[in-house]
């Protein structure tokens, strides 16, 4: 019988070939595995001293005369008052940036006009500026020398101008791949059903977009509230008129009054840190109901 | 020559090798086969070094290399998915293994054209991996295995991901190079057909374990259980019995098939059916059966045969299987 | 949706009209202005000692930021995308953790912990200056930059996953040399795209290094510093209006680069 099965050749020769196998290598010569978590702890010593120990600094500070001492700090009627600036702003900036940087996407995907290109590569460009070069570029039109003696200069106008310009490429950017890759049939569909244009956007394109669109305007919030280089010129740093918390807190610390500054640094974290966390808890529910749906 | 001995590997629960044994000898064409999760794939990548064993051990050509590093194995490995160093021209892709040896230029660059050569793919020389079809990149990954003159090729499933026809001719092509190289050469695939091709031992795996171990004629004839019969081939259920459907013979009277039968020991016995379907593929007919009880099986007979059985849909033939002593020996009845 | 020909040219013509009074006239505003004075006029403004000193300063913060965030960032792409180990959440949260923090809450948290009042304030003692000196200004640039070679690379690693580096080993290459020539050259375009991320950063940056700055004309005022101060403390806007062009055409530059690397970027 020529059959060899797996049990009898495991049974009738594990014992003598084994007897013949070479030796064992030392095992210390195995292939070393120390390198994986010295560079994971190099790297997490890193981001500790670099991002978190600075944050921690910041938040023991802030509670330096107990939660009472934060609080007072925190409801500071200036300090109050800059943070309600700095949401009310950035609240405000965030729905214009829906509204126009949907529209503006629109018009880029389904629109074609000479120099598109141009216009394309123009929405990026608030990115790329530094955003004190955006103070001084904003001013040059709507400062003191104003060409067209439009004087925004230390107002709550101006700070809305400012913001709008950092945070334009948010929505755009983040509803034009949306659109490129939505499925014009539906809308067809739709329209073949007798929907108007307008009930077509609302009851079709809108719920397609909705996700990339509140994140893209949740992300223009975070970065408007925390904004200072390009609201430090045109703002005019008004207290409780035009100055935004960030600016608030930069007086605190010349004026050598860390733990204000401190406080209302938490307090203007944790605004950015609900924001993001919102904006993760939909996201991921929106993508768990487009998996849901495949 | 390479010998695994009581390999385990566990992912969690996971038994991926279950105390392997296996001995591969040298210069053999050696398929690993098995179904997706039988741990084929882990017992060579095992061998290769690319997965560390929780117990047992390794030896290729007289080494223990249990413990050594991929880079000390002397091995050459071809990925399904070609693994192709995107960024770098056919040729520095072959030449990546000697390069890292510090061979001389001279050296490198006529070993790299004879490799070339040998898989077809002269000319190609300064294409990059994107500008290659899928066949012809495999093809490069093996001249880059063998440039290092590897003890033995190990390839993981390295026609998966190619299409039919072109898998047949890697194939075709694979055995020629093995006859012409004689690198020991150990392939896994859970395609039966193309173990059988290609092979010349073939060891059987199903979760974790090793099923059986032989040449293809002995597994395909003497299968070591239900397991390996039906992996390796189609088959029928015949009276409770593994059966192949050319090894059933069909008879229009109960009793010349009980008659003939009777010769056969062991066997499953005449089974009634009733005919559901005669379908002519070329030269082989498949007549796909039904019994009494709803069991349903097929039988492959010749053309000469279906026109001298004259069969038709809804007819009643009494099939038997054709198969000598040695099955029955392997197969002890099974009742349903 | 098709819309008429009136309703596309009224949103095409709210769209660039949006446009063009919020980036386009300014932006063409302050080159007339720059420009408007003759180009000696540019160039004299912008090769003042202290111009100068802050074009060194601020190529000299990117020169030292750059190679410490192609280091860190690949050895923390390659932690997060090969590495299973607990933790990984945490990093992941980490490396996001600078997009949400205003530039002067970094800086508010720099000084606090590395001034001379703060948790690190006995360096200073030892006369090893952090704040209101190089090492803080870069210090405050790296936090700024982190995530963006981590963010840029970490993707592409994804996707080359780990087949071509296991197929480096068995061909005889060392983890060192399947590092060097396989992994680094498969991240490349990523990699710079990080990096060109980081230096727009890094010269832009306006906001956390004006915290932890003495800004001294000529000694310790980056680019940006300097557009401010001669705006505020020198009311010389037309040397504001000059450093910011040459910021500007800095950006421009990046900018460029950026599309070119996009492109390469998805077709390689």
């Amino acid at each position: 019988m020529t059959t060899t099965t797996a049990s009898v050749r495991r049974d009738d020769t594990s014992t003598t070939e084994v007897a013949s196998l070479p030796p064992r290598p030392d095992p210390s010569r195995r292939r070393p595995q120390l390198g994986r978590p010295l560079g994971v702890g190099l790297v997490g010593l890193w981001l500790s001293v670099l991002v978190l120990l600075p944050l921690a600094a910041l938040t023991v500070t802030s509670l330096g005369d107990g939660v009472g001492g934060f609080w007072d700090a925190v409801t500071a009627p200036v300090a109050l008052a800059s943070l309600r600036v700095t949401v009310l702003v950035a609240a405000l900036v965030a729905v214009v940036n829906a509204v126009m940087g949907t529209l503006i996407a629109w018009v880029l995907v389904r629109d074609e006009f000479p120099g598109k290109r141009i216009v394309n590569a123009l929405i990026d460009l608030p990115f790329a500026l530094p955003t004190i070069v955006a103070s001084i570029v904003l001013l040059s039109l709507y400062g003191p020398n104003s060409p067209i003696h439009v004087h925004l200069n230390a107002t709550q106008p101006g700070l809305w101008v400012a913001l709008a310009f950092v945070t334009l490429p948010f929505v755009v950017r983040s509803v034009q791949p949306v659109l490129i890759e939505a499925d014009r049939e539906v809308e067809e569909a739709a329209a073949s059903l007798g929907a108007s244009n307008w009930t077509t956007f609302r009851r079709v394109v809108l719920p397609t977009l909705a996700p990339a669109l509140i994140s893209g305007t949740g992300l223009a919030f975070a970065r408007a509230i925390g904004e200072y280089g390009s609201v430090v010129l045109i703002g005019g740093n008004i207290p409780r008129k035009t100055q935004v918390a960030s600016q608030y807190i930069q007086q605190q610390i010349e004026i050598d009054r860390p733990l204000n500054a401190a406080a209302v640094s938490v307090a203007l974290l944790a605004i950015a840190f609900v924001t993001l966390f919102v904006l993760r808890v939909f996201a991921g529910r929106s993508q768990r109901r487009e998996e849901d749906a495949q | 020559m390479i010998t695994v001995v009581d390999a385990r590997k566990n992912y969690g629960d996971f038994a991926a090798l279950d105390n392997v044994t296996l001995d591969i000898p040298a210069g053999s064409l050696t398929a690993l086969l098995g179904p997706s999760g039988s741990g084929k794939s882990t017992l060579l990548r095992s061998i290769a070094g690319l997965e560390q064993l929780d117990g047992g051990r390794i030896v290729i050509g007289g080494r223990d290399v249990t413990g050594v590093a991929p880079q000390k194995r002397g091995i050459g490995f071809v990925f399904q998915h070609y693994a192709a160093f995107k960024h770098m021209t056919v040729r520095d892709n072959v030449a990546f293994g000697l390069t890292i040896r510090k061979r001389p230029k001279a050296e490198i660059a006529r070993k790299v054209d004879d490799l070339l050569e040998i898989v077809g793919l002269d000319g190609f020389q300064h294409r990059y991996p994107a500008q290659l079809s899928g066949g012809q990149r495999q093809r490069m990954a093996l001249a880059r295995a063998l440039a290092v003159d590897p003890e033995v090729l190990l390839l993981d499933e390295p026609f998966g991901a190619l299409d039919a026809k072109v898998r047949a001719d890697l194939r075709q092509w694979l055995r020629r190079l093995h006859d012409e190289v004689h690198v020991t050469t150990v392939l896994v695939t859970h395609d039966q057909e193309e173990a059988l091709d290609v092979a010349d031992r073939i060891a059987v795996l199903n979760k974790g374990r090793i099923e059986q171990v032989g040449d293809p004629v002995t597994l395909y004839d003497r299968p070591a259980n239900d397991f390996v019969m039906s992996f390796l081939g189609s088959v029928a259920r015949l009276g409770g019995q593994l059966v192949r459907p050319h090894d059933i013979a069909l008879d229009r009277s109960r009793e010349r098939a009980e008659a003939l039968d009777a010769r056969v020991g062991g066997s499953p016995g005449v089974v009634e059916a009733v005919v559901e379907r005669v379908v002519r593929l070329g030269f082989e007919v498949r007549i796909d059966l039904r019994t009494d009880s709803g069991v349903r099986f097929a039988a492959q007979v010749t053309r000469a045969e279906a026109d001298a059985l004259g069969l038709a849909d809804g007819e009643t033939v009494y099939a038997r299987a054709t198969t000598g002593p040695d099955a029955a020996e392997l197969h002890p009845a099974l009742a349903i | 949706m098709k819309t008429s020909t009136g309703a596309r040219l009224g949103l095409r013509t709210i769209a660039l009209g949006y446009l063009v009074l919020l980036i386009a006239v300014p932006i063409v505003l302050i080159l007339v202005r720059t420009f408007g004075e003759g180009i000696g006029a540019f160039l004299e403004s912008i090769r003042t000692p202290a111009a100068i000193s802050a074009l060194n300063l601020s190529l000299l913060i990117v020169a030292i930021v750059v190679p410490l965030n192609v280091l860190f960032g690949v050895a923390t792409a390659l932690a997060l995308v090969r590495g299973r180990f607990r933790g990984r959440g945490v990093i992941q949260a980490v490396v996001d953790l600078p997009f949400a923090v205003s530039p002067i809450v970094v800086g508010v948290s720099l000084i606090l912990l590395w001034g001379a009042d703060g948790w690190f304030g006995g360096l200073e003692r030892l006369g090893f200056k952090v704040i209101f000196g190089l090492p803080g200004m870069v210090i405050a640039t790296l936090f700024v930059t982190l995530p963006f070679v981590v963010r840029e690379v970490e993707p592409v690693l994804h996707e080359i996953g780990t087949e071509q580096e296991q197929a480096a080993s068995t061909l005889g290459a060392s983890t060192w040399q399947t590092f060097w020539r396989i992994t680094l050259p498969a991240i490349r375009w990523g990699l710079t795209y990080g990096v060109v991320l980081t230096i727009a950063r890094a010269l832009g940056e306006f906001g956390a290094v004006i915290m932890v700055s003495s800004g001294f004309p000529g000694v310790s005022q980056t680019l940006t510093l300097l557009v401010h101060s001669r705006y505020i403390d020198d009311h010389n806007t037309y040397g504001a209006y000059a450093a910011a062009t040459l910021l500007m055409g800095l950006a421009v530059v990046t900018l460029l680069g950026m599309t070119a690397l996009d492109r390469k970027r998805r077709t390689t």
